[in-house]
């Protein structure tokens, strides 16, 4: 590579040189990535031990326990109570997420339609949810929805009920808490991508004698669309394994996946059906990522970097 | 030709830019309410925490700071609060450190399995918590440390390498190479190339994802809630039982508290995020103009 011009060898002798070059580079290359192995064997190491082992282990004793069995899967499926469990857990999910996104996406919109020190600003109001911790968001829905919580206090302020309403503990109070926890999730990469859409196109559209209505349907909503994906992969994954919120604001008949799982290893030590239980909610969320990451890719579920 | 195509989209959008149309309308409005029910629930409990009155109440009769006083003259509070701080701080550096040396090797490197390493250093972020959290529950319960600090913050580092990971990884695509090429061409060797030049470009994405991984600690429950235990009480874990066996305004108060700290803590990562991004952005116009 770095021979001079001037001194130009003979065929035979360059074509040696060549392929001496070639494997000087290769063991070079070796090197290098054997050095970048090295940095990153540390926390595949470390990972391996805290995390992937113990998830494992605790799989395979949902098959291992007391001995090779499908019995607690069986018993998930066959059991009318856990089975409808996995049913609530479905259903509430994929309302959190519909609605999460039908709040979302117009904000999403306003947010990228309006100057970048405005949308910073607005951002903040969105970000301050995300902010804090899920258990403070969740203790103040319970403040908000109790039976002498602010909401029914104000209701009979205002005089539309006399009698306080069952607000807390209830299917509702599950839905209501956890939109508003989720919904960072959904406004952030919506926003992201409405905000890389190029808005010539539209005015093009507009030109063209396209009317607004059919500029939104034709031309920015389906170039939404990666966002839309994004954000209901996220906020489904995130609500199929939600624990917290149901747990305190959920009514008796509104017990999720996680909350069946902690009751059993917490309170009946059914440790091997907890985990039987855990690898079928596994399994949908790794099911679920799958697919999306087939239409997507995962860099632009995590926010996108450039390659 | 070209003027009167052009004409009837001017006279279209100009008048819509100066008076809101009632769709625009209809969207600030409905922004405006998204956004109350967004914000709101986390503000309520601020004044909540001031409160006079010996229940929760709405507004409060009266104001009173007993709720704090209560908070900082419990020593279960207050020690929940202590164990809470120093395992996150423990878990920052660890994540911190494994996760930036990744990082550069994820970017930078092209060694096989690249890909699947990766995924493998980000799935925490996927896998539900509850999962991981019965998973290293059972392994601790068979190494005998649950219950111990220790327990929490190898558990906690694992959770936390993720954010750590996609944030340093985020600073180092936009990352120009040849500066430390030049650096190691006047005779820097690779330790000091990455002291003196890498480490202070990428400082703000490394300085997000430190604190992300505090707040992964800080906030955590999950995982706290089977390997707390008696002797390994978070803060979290404490509100938590607090909350489900009374509601008093001392929750109100630690809230507000956690609020004030998360909050600004947060912020400070976004403004560093956005730092680097700025910086990302100038290389790329750099290198293009």
């Amino acid at each position: 590579m770095a021979q001079s011009p001037a001194t130009t060898p003979a065929p035979s002798d360059m074509r040696r040189s060549q392929a001496e070059n070639a494997r000087i580079l290769a063991r070079q290359r070796r090197a290098v990535q054997l050095r970048y192995i090295v940095l990153v064997l540390p926390i595949v190491l470390y990972l391996a031990f805290f995390y992937g082992y113990p998830v494992l282990a605790m799989l395979f004793r949902s098959i291992n326990e007391p001995t090779w069995t499908l019995d607690h899967f069986a018993e998930i499926f066959r059991t009318s109570v856990y089975a409808h469990v996995l049913w609530i857990t479905v259903q509430i999910s994929l309302v959190v997420t519909v609605v999460t996104l039908l709040l979302a996406y117009p904000l999403a919109y306003l947010l990228s339609s309006v100057s970048s020190s405005k949308a910073n600003l607005l951002m903040i109001l969105v970000l301050v949810p995300f902010w804090t911790s899920i258990l403070v968001r969740t203790y103040a829905w319970m403040v908000l929805l109790g039976r002498f919580g602010i909401i029914n206090n104000f209701l009979i302020w205002i005089g539309i009920i006399d009698e306080p309403l069952r607000l807390l503990n209830t299917r509702l109070a599950v839905y209501i808490a956890m939109v508003q926890i989720l919904m960072p999730f959904m406004v952030l990469p919506l926003y992201s991508v409405m905000r890389g859409i190029d808005r010539n196109l539209m005015r093009a559209a507009e030109g063209l004698g396209a009317r607004p209505d059919q500029v939104f349907r034709r031309i920015f909503f389906p170039l939404s669309l990666p966002g839309i994906a994004a954000g209901c992969l996220l906020v489904f994954i995130l609500s199929l394994g939600f624990f917290i919120t149901p747990a305190l604001v959920g009514g008796p008949k509104d017990v999720m996946i996680s909350v069946l799982i902690e009751q059993q290893v917490n309170t009946l030590f059914n440790w091997p059906f907890a985990s039987a239980l855990a690898a079928v909610l596994l399994a949908g969320a790794l099911l679920i990522f799958a697919v999306f990451n087939r239409i997507l890719g995962v860099e632009n579920i995590f926010g996108g970097t450039p390659s | 030709m070209t003027s009167t195509t052009a004409r009837p989209a001017k006279v279209q959008s100009t008048p819509r830019r100066q008076l809101p149309s009632l769709p625009r309308l209809a969207l600030y409005v409905f922004c405006t309410l998204v956004l109350i029910y967004l914000v709101f629930p986390v503000l309520v409990v601020i004044p909540l925490s001031f409160s006079s009155a010996q229940y929760l109440t709405f507004p409060p009769p009266g104001f009173s700071l007993q709720w704090y006083r209560n908070f900082f003259e419990r020593s279960d509070w207050i020690s929940a609060a202590i164990l809470s701080f120093w395992v996150a701080c423990v878990v920052m550096v660890l994540a911190t450190i494994l996760g930036t040396l990744a990082s550069l090797a994820l970017v930078r490197g092209r060694f096989p399995g690249r890909g699947l390493v990766n995924t493998f250093i980000v799935s925490p972020l996927i896998v539900p918590a509850i999962i991981v959290a019965i998973g290293i529950y059972f392994f601790y319960a068979r190494l005998g440390i649950v219950g111990q600090p220790i327990a929490l913050i190898t558990a906690h580092t694992a959770l936390a390498v993720p954010f750590v990971v996609v944030n340093v990884t985020a600073t180092l695509y936009g990352f120009d190479e040849r500066l430390e090429f030049a650096a190691m061409n006047l005779g820097a060797n690779r330790l000091q190339t990455f002291w003196h030049v890498t480490l202070p470009i990428i400082r703000p994405g490394v300085l997000a994802g430190a604190l992300f991984a505090f707040i992964t600690s800080w906030d955590e429950l999950i995982v706290a809630l089977f390997i707390s235990g008696t002797g390994a009480v978070t803060l979290p874990r404490k509100m938590w039982d607090s909350i489900r066996f009374q509601i008093d305004p001392t929750i109100a108060a630690v809230s507000t508290l956690l609020i004030i700290i998360t909050g600004s803590l947060f912020f400070s990562a976004e403004m560093l995020r956005r730092r680097s991004e700025r910086l990302r952005t100038a290389v790329v116009v750099e290198e293009e103009g």
